[in-house]
């Protein structure tokens, strides 16, 4: 086999995968009023790791982040069904959620709610679940 | 006057889209119909753009972002398949 030269490539993933690790953040905290979410947020990162699995292969990659995704799922949909149970213990139905207005030092005025909790567990979730998928179906085995 | 030059140029975009679509169905060879593909992800971008522009507003600025990462993510996947005739490797062949 001819050996293939992707320097192009492999210098351009270095920059997209920040931009794009970014971008899943950025979507994720702007959920609940805007457009995005923990569904979302988590898709999008997701999509940063696929790129360095098409781009680099799945050893080095698996060496470098040394967490199973199944485990990662897991403790996704644990968090998010205790926030629901949250809610009963406290006396209001499954998946209630609870916010106030808090007053930190640089951001002035900031809307804290609960759901973003049940959002990371969200994320959590689609990301293993996700890299799961891929990982498995993806081998060239 | 800009209202109508924004419509003008959706419906340009329309015809390019059609065009397109018919290299994506007709297209001889897979590199044709990735490249089509690519190019509609890039239409797509410049027609959610332009539509922000005539409504005045930020609100689709996510969605441009989002379809140019995964139009580049499947392009490089389909490119990876063409040339390699595997999408992700096991090991690095060195």
């Amino acid at each position: 086999m001819k050996q293939i030269n992707d320097v192009v490539l492999r210098t351009a993933t270095k920059a997209a995968v920040v931009i794009i690790l970014t971008f899943s953040v950025s979507l994720f905290i702007s959920g609940h009023h805007r457009p995005g979410g923990g569904f979302i947020g988590g898709l999008a990162f997701v999509a940063a790791i696929i790129l360095l699995f098409l781009v680099y292969d799945i050893e080095s990659i698996k060496k470098n982040i040394p967490i199973d995704f199944k485990i990662i799922a897991g403790i996704g949909v644990l968090t998010s069904v205790f926030t629901g149970v949250a809610g009963m213990i406290m006396g209001k139905p499954f998946l209630s959620q609870a916010f106030d207005h808090v007053n930190l030092p640089i951001f002035g005025e900031t809307e804290v709610a609960s759901a973003v909790l049940f959002d990371i567990g969200v994320a959590l979730a689609v990301i293993g679940t996700s890299l799961t998928i891929i990982t498995s179906i993806g081998d060239d085995r | 006057m800009i209202e109508g030059i924004l419509f003008v140029s959706l419906v340009l975009l329309i015809f390019s889209i059609l065009a397109t679509i018919y290299r994506l169905v007709k297209g001889p060879s897979a590199p044709d119909r990735v490249q089509a593909l690519d190019a509609l992800g890039i239409y797509l971008i410049a027609g959610v753009a332009i539509f922000s522009v005539y409504l005045k507003s930020t609100a689709f600025f996510e969605v441009i972002l989002l379809i140019g990462i995964l139009s580049f993510i499947g392009t490089i996947a389909f490119a990876r398949f063409i040339e390699r005739g595997v999408v992700i490797e096991r090991k690095q062949p060195d």
